[in-house]
């Protein structure tokens, strides 16, 4: 199949790249624009490790693909710092012990700054429901709570 | 993934043409890309749906009417949702996760295919799959599958809650084909698999959702969705069900009872809602319609717990709808 041109504002930058039309936003950050921050877990939709923000919404990244997305605004893990100055919830999770290995981490920041944003971290039971799509096999959920609040209360 | 070529299309007219001419719509893309990506699913032409005006969620005076391409958050946290029809906030919520809700278009939370989970191993038999090979789920793993509306070739129940609480609220849908526009009730999108478990819905080629309208009044206010599922969220239903309630001074004068995660389609359950004309909201009333609900059950060999988890679950979401205000 023919590639497509494809323009995304990735992080406040304008990107364009040609892909096929079967490429994954996922697979359009990391092998394309070599934005490996953003991870693959199940590839399916159930473990929430690929969560970008589409026009300041969180979806998963794995089930959607690239040219859906021409003209949008993605924010993807990589551009939540400002320079050397972390993003607040990528400090509270340092502060809160909130990931073990690390693999679902970029996708439980990424979710958690979506789900303060809608304002749906009032309370750890609040969390817990808002932040369900983001699964971490290390079961560092008491940490990711803590640094959700956290942050939370701050902004 | 196979190959497929891809438009975008911005007017109903250019999504039907693209459609007639065998394209495939795609909305969210959170079941149709899920399942090319396993190659069970292999659209050679996609259209993407998603810049056409059908995003609008709006009353009109007691009634709801959502546009096929909202998505499901937006639904579920839109002011006229919350005021006409809180059963489908609720029901919405309860089903996938937010960043899934995000991206989930109403019109595909309808149109998703069955999570039985040979439906999507392609080494396995399976007739909805590909036709006259065979059920590996009847004489296999078949605690999740239905216990209602089976037959002998397919068993899989409709994972949508959504359409639990719609078919509940006797919404109705509207939708664009070739030959024009026409409506009728989301109860009658839904086929049994008798024979022919292939066919799923009862749209015809190229007919595009436009949009679900529900329509309102007293049942609307003290209705429940109670899911009940082998975790506490982001997991599909064993047994749902979604539950409405007219009463005055005492009295039941209107019933609604739909079931999910036990039949082949979303499950209304008239005679239960019949049982309960007349008699006060107590649980002895709840119970001997939840009773008439299961009637004709026939469970499977992994799924004989669902016959009493339905009644269990039938009776409680009673219960809370008729302790609403
Ligand atoms: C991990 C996971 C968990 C989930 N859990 C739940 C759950 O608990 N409860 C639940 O209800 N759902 C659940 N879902 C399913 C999810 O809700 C559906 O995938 C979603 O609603 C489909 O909508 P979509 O817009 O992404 O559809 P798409 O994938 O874009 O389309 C689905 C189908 O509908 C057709 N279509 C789409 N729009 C139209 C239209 N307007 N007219 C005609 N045809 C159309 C497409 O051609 C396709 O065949 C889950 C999904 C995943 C991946
Ligand atoms: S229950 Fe239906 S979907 Fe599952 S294996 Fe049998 S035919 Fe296929
Ligand atoms: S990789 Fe996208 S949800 Fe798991
Ligand atoms: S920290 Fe290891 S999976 Fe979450």
């Amino acid at each position: 199949m023919s590639a497509r041109g494809v323009t995304i504002t990735v992080n406040g930058e304008a990107r364009s790249i040609a892909c096929d039309p079967r490429t994954s936003l996922l697979d359009a950050l990391r092998e394309h624009l070599h934005l490996t921050g953003t991870k693959k877990g199940c590839n399916q939709g159930a473990c929430g490790a690929c969560t970008v923000l589409v026009d300041g919404r969180r979806i998963n990244a794995c089930l959607t693909l690239a040219v859906m997305h021409h003209g949008a605004e993605v924010t993807t893990i990589e551009g939540l710092a400002t320079g050397d100055a972390l993003h607040p919830l990528q400090a509270a999770f340092i502060d809160c012990d909130g990931l073990q290995c690390g693999f679902c981490t970029p996708g439980q920041i990424v979710s958690g700054v979506a789900c303060i944003n809608e304002g749906h971290a009032s309370s750890a039971a609040e969390i817990q429901a808002w932040m369900s799509g983001n699964i971490c096999r290390c079961g560092a959920y008491l940490g990711i709570i803590a640094a959700i609040s956290q942050a939370a209360g701050r902004s | 993934m196979f190959p497929f070529s891809f438009d975008k299309v911005s007017t109903e007219d250019e999504a039907l043409r693209a459609a007639a001419a065998g394209g495939r719509f795609l909305a969210g893309g959170t079941t149709l890309i899920d399942l090319m990506r396993e190659e069970i699913e292999q659209p050679r032409h996609l259209v993407d749906i998603n810049a056409l005006p059908l995003a609008e969620i709006r009353a009109e005076g007691s009634d709801l009417l959502i546009g096929a391409l909202a998505r499901m958050a937006d639904v579920a946290g839109h002011p006229e949702t919350l005021r006409l029809h809180p059963l489908i906030a609720e029901s919405l919520l309860e089903g996938a996760s937010p960043q899934l809700r995000n991206a989930a278009s109403i019109g595909g939370n309808l149109l998703q295919r069955v999570r039985c989970p040979y439906f999507r191993m392609r080494d396995a038999a399976c007739n909805k799959r590909m036709p006259g090979s065979g059920c590996s789920a009847i004489g296999g793993l078949n605690a999740g599958h239905a216990i209602m509306g089976t037959s002998e070739h397919c068993v899989a129940t409709h994972p949508s809650d959504l359409a639990v609480a719609l078919v509940a609220l006797d919404a109705t849908l509207r939708v664009r084909g070739p030959e024009g526009e026409r409506g009728f009730p989301v109860e009658d999108l839904f086929r049994l698999p008798g024979e022919t478990p292939h066919l799923e819905h009862t749209l015809m080629p190229g007919e595009l959702i436009v949009e679900v309208w529900v329509p309102g009044g007293p049942p609307a206010r003290k209705a429940r969705y109670l899911k009940v599922r082998d975790r506490a969220s982001y997991e599909f239903a064993l047994v749902s069900t979604a539950v409405a309630l007219d009463i005055q001074d005492g009295r039941i004068l209107g019933a609604r009872i739909a079931a999910g995660g036990v039949g082949t389609r979303p499950w209304r359950m008239r005679a239960s809602e019949a049982a309960l004309i007349g008699k006060a909201p107590v649980r002895e009333a709840f119970s001997a319609a939840a009773e008439l609900a299961v009637r004709g059950a026939r469970p499977l060999s992994g799924n004989h717990y669902k016959v009493d988890l339905l009644r269990r679950t039938i009776v409680r979401a009673l219960e809370m709808a008729g302790e609403m205000t």
